[in-house]
């Protein structure tokens, strides 16, 4: 199995589109950042111009931890586009080359290919979040240096510096969890169809409708929000809450565990009973 | 010799309501060159898609060295190997890195038996080359080193020469050859070209519309039934006076379309040609044919006509 996965992570590393999504990351972070830097926390000074009658605010809040914070957002839509440009094309890619011809007349199961391909999707996902966690992090202390964090989400909370450091850790790894669901979803697509760009779409459809149905004030939606995986996608915020709800952390969890599971177990099914016409 | 190490039976598949195969009941013995003969869509893809697990029947089983195929995937294929229509890789790597791959999932194979396949098959040099600046022709015989790669007992091979030059089809056949008579393979060989297994199958099938039409031994096969001679000479007056008085080597003349169909023995045509020329009469063709030929053609140009 270690053999399957490692020729997979040859196949998805040696290819140029994986670099994609890092190049983008490696382009956008530092640009956002820079600009950020130049623009000198106007952004900041206007959210906070209300606030400052009635508080003293000591040391520089506009700060990397904040900053770093700010791009955690793009978890939203932007990090799940660049992950789903690799997960989708995972089985659609092989249809596609025709590579399937090549691999499934072997004498090793379908199960087992399968599941060196998913391996290597879940491993993909994780690489690309720290990264992004590396870059925006490394970067963002570097060009703004720390200090206390401030959240600017429904209020004000500010997080003195020594508690901030483990948050991110915390956040970065339920972000996992939610791009790995975004992964899977992208993997499921991807074994019904023989073009890599299905699966994209349908996984960037899906998270558009289920996203906009979560916000619709809508009665006739109320139950079915409950079950949408997309409820679940800002988990990582909640960990920059005092206290964190871990009661709502651990159920955002397993309701996106759920999407995985099924996700993985329904692209399985179609995996190992597909026939291979391409 | 004639243990049988490959049988289908009432192998079928259908897409919706149409049946691409059909009860097909194959037996492919030890040593054999298998030919798998039909026009273009008769069903040997799918057959040898079946065969080789991409696809599963709608009915009927594949039993290969004593295993299912339904019930012991894993062991039935260990000792399989194949190319299924073109031959297709990853493009962006290297015909050694594409073998590596194929390697690990026949449970891994040594670098020196890589070099040894890509030698067989000329590509040695070019091995750390992508596979995307290869030439058709390349693509062809790095599929034949894949499916040799595990040193498969039963080769199966799905028109290995299409889409080749002359030089490229004489070059995959020599290495069919070669892999039967010194390597002991057994090969099934899938083409729409019955000169092509008339060439190097020792048995074979032919398929239409799903369906078995004839099978058994290619010699057998080819003898037997009706040969004739089409004879196309000038002047005709003089040209049937000649055939009229073979009576010894000429079975029946027949007149059609401006030409003679003659039934008669192959090994008498020289005498028959010397009887022209004495008789001074230009001939413009003498075609040898046989009956299996016309069956073959007349499947191939219905396929035609039903494709116009």
């Amino acid at each position: 199995m270690i053999r399957l996965i490692y020729y997979e992570l040859v196949k998805v590393f040696l290819k140029k589109r994986t670099y994609l999504g890092f190049g983008i990351v490696l382009l956008i972070v530092p640009l956002v950042e820079v600009a950020m830097k130049l623009e000198g926390g106007r952004f900041l000074t206007m959210a906070m111009r209300g606030l400052a009658r009635d508080f003293f605010f000591f040391g520089s809040l506009f700060n990397g931890w904040f900053v770093s914070h700010q791009i955690m957002n793009s978890l939203w839509f932007h990090i799940p586009l660049l992950i789903s440009f690799v997960a989708g094309d995972q089985l659609a890619g092989e249809a596609t080359s025709g590579t399937y011809r090549l691999i499934l007349i072997r004498p090793v199961s379908r199960s087992r290919i399968f599941l060196a391909k998913y391996i290597t999707t879940v491993m993909y996902t994780i690489l690309f979040v720290f990264f992004l966690a590396g870059l925006s992090i490394g970067l963002a202390l570097l060009l703004f240096g720390r200090g206390d964090l401030i959240i600017l989400l429904r209020g004000i909370l500010i997080l003195p510096e020594a508690d901030v450091a483990w948050r991110f850790g915390i956040a970065y790894l339920v972000a996992v969890w939610a791009m790995i669901t975004i992964a899977s979803l992208s993997f499921f697509f991807s074994s019904f169809v023989e073009n890599a760009i299905g699966p994209i779409v349908a996984t960037m459809g899906i998270l558009i409708i289920f996203s906009i149905i979560s916000v619709l004030p809508v009665e006739l939606f109320e139950i079915p929000k409950k079950f949408l995986f997309t409820r679940h996608l800002n988990l990582w915020q909640k960990i920059f809450q005092d206290p964190v709800p871990w009661n709502e952390v651990q159920t955002g969890f397993w309701h996106l565990g759920v999407w995985t599971l099924a996700s993985v177990l329904g692209a399985w099914g179609v995996f190992v009973k597909k026939d291979i016409l391409s | 010799m004639n243990d049988i190490i490959l049988y289908t039976r009432s192998l079928g598949k259908r897409y919706g309501k149409r049946w691409a195969v059909k009860n097909l009941d194959l037996e492919v013995q030890r040593g054999d060159v298998y030919g798998f003969l039909g026009p273009n869509g008769a069903g040997k893809s799918t057959t040898i898609r079946m065969i080789l697990s991409l696809v599963k029947p709608t009915t009927g089983e594949t039993v290969i060295f004593g295993h299912s195929l339904v019930s012991h995937r894993t062991k039935a294929l260990r000792q399989v190997g194949g190319i299924v229509e073109k031959p297709d890789f990853y493009l962006y790597l290297s015909a050694y890195k594409n073998l590596e791959i194929v390697g690990a999932l026949c449970g891994g194979i040594p670098r020196a038996r890589i070099d040894e396949v890509l030698e067989l098959v000329g590509l040695r040099d070019r091995a750390s080359d992508r596979v995307k600046t290869y030439s058709h022709g390349m693509k062809q015989r790095l599929g034949i080193a894949q499916a040799l790669l595990s040193d498969p007992e039963l080769v199966i091979l799905d028109e290995p020469t299409s889409g080749l030059d002359p030089q490229g089809m004489k070059e995959v056949r020599d290495l069919i050859l070669h892999l039967s008579r010194d390597r002991r393979k057994t090969i099934i060989l899938s083409s729409h070209l019955l000169s092509e297994i008339e060439l190097v199958a020792n048995r074979m099938v032919i398929i239409n519309k799903g369906e078995v039409v004839v099978h058994g031994e290619v010699n057998t096969l080819l003898d037997q039934g009706e040969k004739y001679v089409i004879i196309q000479a000038e002047p005709r007056d003089k040209a049937a006076s000649v055939l009229r008085r073979q009576k010894k080597i000429i079975r029946q003349i027949k007149e059609k379309e401006g030409k003679f169909e003659v039934i008669m023995d192959f090994q008498d045509i020289p005498l028959l040609n010397r009887s022209f020329v004495r008789a001074g009469v230009d001939i413009r063709a003498l075609i040898p044919r046989r009956s299996l030929e016309d069956l073959f053609l007349s499947m191939t140009e219905s396929e035609t006509e039903a494709a116009r």
